[in-house]
C-alpha cells in the first residue's frame, strides 16, 4: 500500500498523550490528486493526526510520509509543498486581506498571483478589510488563501467549516473543489457528515484514535451498510424487507399486487452508516453534554 | 482553484532567502505594530508623556536638581530615565507581550506551518523594535529640547556612549522580552503579566525619581536589572559631567554598564533559545 505516487503514507500510527492514546494505530493513505476527508467525533484523534503529519508533533510508533518526507525530519523546501490551514484562530487581526496575501506569498518559492488567490477565495470585496472585520467564513477564506498561496502539493485543512451557517459551508466547498481542479491533493478533518460526502473521492472513519471505515462515501460501510430497505403496504400493515436486490423484489411486488401501495426504497446515508460506526459514542457525548 | 493552468516548475525551486524574508517581515511587523492602538499609547507615546508631565510639574515652578554649583533642570534630570525607559518598552514590554498574543491566537503556529525560517521571524521583530524605539528616542529628545529647552549633547563622545547603550540596551530588553513571553499563560493574561515588572523597575530605577534619593537597599536591588544601567548610561550622555557625583560610586561605570547588559543578553539568550514555543503552552 505504500507507492511513492502518494502523497500521503501512514502506517500504524500511535500517539499517546499521558496513559491515554490519542491515535492507536491509523494506517492512511492519501493518493495524489485525491481528496480524503477524515471524519469522526471530537477527540477521535483527527488534529493529533494532522498535526503528526504536518510536523508539528512528533509521534510514537509508525511510519509517515507525507510527499516522500518524514514529517519529523521536515525542512524549508518540504513545507513549501504543503498548505495547512489550522483550525480557527484569531491572530493577524490588525492587517488586510490584501496585505497578508501579499505577504505570505513571499515565503514560498513559485507561489501563485496572490490577486488571482483573491479573487479565487471571494474576497476581492475585502481586500482593503482588516482579518479582525471578517466573519467567521471570510476569515477561514482567508486561512485558506495563506494555505494555498505557495502552489502547494497538498493541503491540510483540519475542520475547515466549523460554525459555519449552511450557505457558508456551500460556498467553502466550492472552493475545495476548486482546488481539486487545480490538481491539488487535499486531506480535510471533519465532523460535518455532509462535507465529507460532498468533498471527498475517499472518506476515512476514524474513532478513538483507530479507523474504524474507509472507502468512497457511497460504499462506506461496506455492502451490508448499503443494503436497500423497500417498504410497501399490503392488507392494512407496513412490511419492510432489506435487499441487495431492491428492483427485482419490486418488481415482485408489482406482479403481485399492481400498483404497490407505499412504495419506498430507502438507502442509508451517510449519516446512518456514519453513527452505525461511531453512533453510540456520539450519543453518550450528547448525553454528557446536554446532562 | 482556477488560479490558472501553470504547470509545476519542475527546477528545483529557490527558496527566498533568509535576509530578505527579515525585510519583509520588518515591514509587516512595524506597520501591524502601528495599528495597535494599545502598543502606541503605551509603548511608543507613554515615555514621551511621562516626560512632559514630569517636566510640567516638577518643572514649573524653576526647580531642579543641583550637584555643587551646576544646577540641573527637572526636565532635563528626567529625560535620560525615560529614554531609557522608552527603549525598555519598546523592546522589552513590547516584546514580551505582542510574542505571548501571537502564540496565543495561533500566529506563530501559522507562521510554523510555512517555510519562513524562524530567522527571518526574529529578524522581523528586531527591526520593528529599532524602528519604532529610533523613532522614539527621536521625538522624545525633539519634545525635549523644542518644548522643555532641554540642552542636547555636543560633542561625538556622548552620542557615541548614547548609541552603545541604545543599542546594547535594545539587544538585551529585546531578547529577555523573547524570553519573558513564554512566562504569561494566555495572551490576554501577557499585559497584567509584563506591566507591572516593568513598572517595579521603572520605580526603583530612578526612572521617576531621583535615583540617589531613593532608600540604599532599593538602589542595589536595581542594579540587579538592566534598567538601572541603561537609566545611568543615558544619563552620562544628557547629564553635565558634574552628575556623575549623584552615582552610587560617584563615576558613570560604563564597563560595568556593559557588562551587567551583556550578562542579561546572554542570560536571555541561553533561556530564550531553550524555552521558545510556536504553540500554547496547553497545545502539547
Amino acid at each position: 500500500m505504500t507507492s511513492p505516487a502518494d502523497a500521503v503514507t501512514v502506517v500504524g500510527l500511535r500517539k499517546r498523550y499521558g496513559e491515554t492514546p490519542a491515535v492507536d494505530g491509523v494506517d492512511l493513505r492519501v493518493g495524489r490528486g485525491e481528496i480524503v476527508a477524515v471524519l469522526g467525533p471530537n477527540g477521535a484523534g483527527k488534529t493529533t493526526t494532522v498535526e503528526i503529519l504536518t510536523g508539528f508533533r512528533r509521534r510514537d510508533e509508525g511510519d509517515v510520509r507525507v510527499l516522500g518526507v518524514d514529517p519529523a525530519e521536515g525542512d524549508r523546501a518540504w513545507r513549501a509543498r504543503l498548505g495547512v490551514v489550522l483550525q480557527s484562530t484569531n491572530d493577524l487581526a490588525e492587517s488586510t486581506v490584501g496585505e497578508l496575501v501579499h505577504h505570505f506569498a513571499r515565503f514560498y518559492p513559485s507561489a501563485r498571483d496572490p490577486e488571482e488567490v483573491i479573487d479565487a477565495v471571494g474576497l476581492r470585496e475585502k481586500v482593503r478589510t482588516r482579518a479582525r472585520q471578517l466573519s467567521g467564513g471570510q476569515r477561514r477564506r482567508l486561512d485558506v488563501a495563506l494555505g494555498v498561496v505557495g502552489r502547494p502539493e497538498l493541503v491540510f485543512l483540519d475542520e475547515p467549516t466549523t460554525g459555519f451557517d449552511p450557505q457558508a459551508r456551500r460556498s467553502f466547498w466550492d472552493l475545495v473543489a476548486g482546488l481539486r481542479a487545480d490538481g491539488t491533493t487535499v486531506l480535510l478533518t471533519t465532523h460535518y457528515l455532509e462535507e465529507a460526502e460532498h468533498l471527498a473521492d475517499r472518506v476515512v472513519v476514524v474513532n478513538h484514535g483507530r479507523v474504524v471505515a474507509e472507502g468512497p462515501p457511497h460504499t462506506l460501510g461496506g455492502r451490508s451498510a448499503r443494503h436497500a430497505l423497500v417498504r410497501w403496504e399490503e392488507e392494512g400493515s407496513v412490511h419492510e424487507e432489506r435487499t441487495d436486490a431492491p428492483t427485482a423484489l419490486v418488481a415482485r411486488l408489482a406482479d403481485r399486487l399492481g400498483e404497490v401501495p407505499g412504495l419506498q426504497v430507502l438507502r442509508p446515508t451517510l449519516e446512518d452508516v456514519y453513527l452505525a460506526l461511531v453512533g453510540d459514542d456520539e450519543r453518550r457525548e450528547t448525553d454528557e453534554a446536554t446532562r | 482553484m482556477s488560479t490558472g493552468s501553470v504547470p509545476r516548475p519542475r527546477r528545483p525551486p529557490v527558496l527566498p532567502g533568509v535576509a530578505a524574508l527579515g525585510l519583509a517581515r520588518t515591514r509587516y511587523e512595524v506597520r501591524t505594530f502601528f495599528r495597535e492602538r494599545d502598543a502606541v499609547i503605551f509603548i511608543f507615546a507613554y515615555p514621551v508623556i511621562m516626560l512632559a508631565i514630569f517636566a510640567t510639574v516638577f518643572g514649573s515652578d524653576g526647580s531642579s536638581v543641583d550637584v555643587g554649583s551646576t544646577s540641573i533642570p527637572f526636565a532635563q534630570y528626567f529625560l535620560p530615565g525615560m529614554v531609557a525607559t522608552g527603549v525598555m518598552l519598546s523592546s522589552f514590554q513590547n516584546l514580551a507581550i505582542s510574542i505571548a498574543v501571537e502564540r496565543d491566537e495561533g500566529g506563530l503556529k501559522r507562521l510554523r506551518a510555512t517555510p519562513l525560517p524562524a530567522a527571518s521571524y526574529f529578524v522581523g521583530k528586531v527591526g520593528q523594535v529599532l524602528t519604532s524605539s529610533l523613532l522614539q528616542v527621536v521625538l522624545l529628545l525633539l519634545v525635549a529640547r523644542l518644548l522643555f529647552d532641554v540642552p542636547l549633547p555636543e560633542s561625538a563622545g556622548r552620542w557615541a556612549t548614547f548609541a552603545w547603550v541604545f543599542v546594547l540596551g535594545t539587544a538585551t530588553g529585546s531578547v529577555c522580552g523573547v524570553a519573558f513571553s513564554s512566562l504569561p499563560r494566555s495572551g490576554r493574561s501577557a499585559s497584567a503579566v509584563v506591566t507591572p515588572v516593568v513598572l517595579v523597575l521603572q520605580f526603583v530605577s530612578g526612572v521617576f525619581f531621583q535615583f540617589d534619593q531613593l532608600p540604599a537597599w532599593m538602589q542595589h536591588a536595581a542594579a540587579l536589572f538592566p534598567l538601572k544601567w541603561m537609566a545611568q548610561g543615558m544619563r552620562s550622555v544628557f547629564l553635565p559631567d558634574e552628575a556623575a557625583a549623584l552615582e552610587p560610586t560617584g563615576t558613570w561605570q560604563h564597563g560595568l554598564t556593559a557588562v551587567v547588559l551583556l550578562g542579561w543578553l546572554a542570560g536571555a539568550l541561553v533561556l530564550g533559545v531553550r524555552t521558545f514555543r510556536w504553540r500554547r503552552r496547553d497545545d502539547g
